[in-house]
């Protein structure tokens, strides 16, 4: 390219991002296995947005372990929107000042649209007869999780088995701390995030079982066909929110606080509850609830709330620096 | 320095010297810094913590085991590897010479994933040792094969001029194939 050309570009480049008509941008910083979600739900809002304002927005999608995703949001990742996988790393972006602390009653259903739970991935045929958490800790079991350090869906996952620990007669704090101390020894690899986990399972066929997000297995299923990998309900599991909601530095920055709230409305809306749906995430709408109810399995379900008290405290007895993941998971 | 300066051979050893440095501290000391920066927010005490605790020393013990095995390994075959390169001419040997910089020239990521998919129990590597009970992804031995993947480069490219100055022959006389 000639300099002539090279300068010929550069004013065009510069005339691009200076007009006024441009296309609003939205970044959305999600979670790991809500790619192909976001890919249909982004799709979808944003031809409503044009039918509805005339405008065009575009939207980038950002996924990964959702503490990682908070983590770098916290660290300046510019996010209009964060779809994370649970409420303590949204409570951590705004402890941090970029979005208000109350963030979780600004939207229906703790800012929650959509709900899902943990159930398990086991090979064609359930080789290793897994029916329940209790078999998790049988020798010669390999479990698949990611990390609690650094995913939302592994904290879940440990909640799930700590409660389930707790349940069983004679359950106590003690016996579900020996619990998921047996469970982790049988994991040979703890990835950052759920989807990790699963191409760990799925693709490099490590493990025997997959503890997994419903909507993570089911998409599996769909991904392999069903003549590679089954689900197995536990007999208890646990209500999984994961929250939405607006970065208001970022959008008041950017200008995109209209955009963004719409985005975020969008995902009520029996459009978007129909998209979560088909995506295997439970939706929270009534009526598109009862039409995909035949689709999930019922399943015995506990809360955070109501088990741990709340997440702020489950995250400071568990997962913060030195809580009890810390003290279980040692080198031998 | 005017002594220097007055033998200097290089014109405007100033001018050089300070962009070195700039240069050398927007690419590397500044990044480094911030490292430090970083950690000491955590407190003497709070930082002595952290580098000390059980599950960082297993890393430790894990990077520096992992990278000295492959290290050695890499000393014996890169010698043989260099000592071939340097030593003899034959069809194939300047490709040969470029495939010691792939693994330079490959992201480390897309080394990752490539190496885990040989070395998975379902992999084309993986599945024989699988058979054998060796599991070597996400392993120790999974590590030090990784290293050994990466060090090999280093190892060729030091000793290659080390052996070309070695032996004058390789240069003067091409055609000295045993």
């Amino acid at each position: 390219m000639s300099r002539k050309h090279v300068f010929v570009v550069t004013l065009l480049l510069a005339a691009a991002s200076a007009a006024p008509a441009v296309a609003q941008e939205l970044l959305n910083v999600s979670y790991d296995p809500t790619r192909e979600l976001y890919q249909e739900f982004n799709a979808a809002f944003i031809r409503d947005w044009q039918a509805k304002t005339g405008k065009a927005v575009t939207i980038q999608q950002s996924h990964g372990g959702a503490a990682k995703q908070a983590r770098a949001v916290i660290d300046g990742l510019e996010a209009d929107v964060v779809t994370l996988a649970l409420a303590y790393d949204i409570d951590a972006i705004a402890a941090s000042g970029l979005l208000a602390r109350d963030w979780q009653k600004r939207l229906p259903s703790n800012s929650s649209p959509y709900t899902s739970t943990i159930v398990f991935l086991v090979r064609k045929g359930n080789p290793k007869g897994i029916r329940d958490w209790g078999d998790l800790v049988k020798p010669g079991v390999q479990v698949i999780t990611p990390n609690p350090k650094t995913s939302g869906g592994a904290r879940w996952n440990y909640l799930a088995a700590w409660a389930y620990a707790r349940r069983q007669s004679g359950g106590s704090d003690a016996k579900a701390k020996d619990f998921v101390t047996a469970l982790f020894k049988n994991v040979p690899v703890l990835d950052s995030g759920a989807r990790g986990s699963t191409t760990t399972f799925v693709q490099r066929g490590i493990g025997d079982v997959l503890l997994a997000w419903e909507n993570e297995a089911f998409l599996s299923i769909q991904e392999l066909g069903p003549d590679k990998v089954d689900i197995v309900v536990p007999s208890l599991s646990i209500l999984a929110e994961p929250p939405v909601t607006i970065v208001d530095k970022v959008v008041d920055k950017k200008g995109t606080r209209a955009v963004a709230q719409a985005y975020l409305e969008y995902l009520y809306t029996p459009e978007g509850q129909e998209i979560a749906a088909r995506h295997f995430y439970r939706p929270r709408l009534e009526a598109v609830a009862k039409k995909y109810a035949a689709a999930f399995p019922r399943v015995n379900l506990i809360t955070i709330d109501d088990v741990f008290g709340g997440w702020q405290k489950a995250q400071r007895t568990h997962f913060a620096d030195g809580g009890i993941f810390d003290q279980i998971y040692q080198p031998r | 320095m005017p002594l220097r300066k007055a033998h200097s051979v290089l014109p405007g050893f100033g001018l050089a010297m300070g962009f070195t440095l700039l240069y050398l501290s927007l690419v590397v000391l500044i990044p480094l810094s911030t490292l430090f920066w970083k950690s000491a927010s955590l407190g003497p005490a709070g930082f002595w913590q952290a580098v000390t605790s059980p599950r960082v020393v297993a890393s430790y013990k894990l990077t520096f085991g992992a990278s000295l095995v492959a290290a050695a390994i890499n000393g014996a075959f890169g010698l043989v590897v260099a000592w071939v390169l340097v030593r003899y001419r034959f069809r194939g040997r300047r490709l040969m010479d470029a495939l010691v910089d792939f693994p330079f020239a490959l992201p480390t990521a897309v080394a990752g994933i490539a190496l885990t998919t040989l070395y998975a129990p379902n992999g084309w590597l993986g599945a024989p040792l699988a058979k054998l009970g060796i599991k070597a992804a996400f392993t120790p031995l999974g590590i030090t094969l990784a290293l050994t993947f990466i060090g090999l480069p280093f190892v060729v490219r030091t000793l290659q001029p080390v052996l070309e100055s070695l032996d004058p022959a390789s240069s003067s006389s091409p055609a000295t194939c045993p």
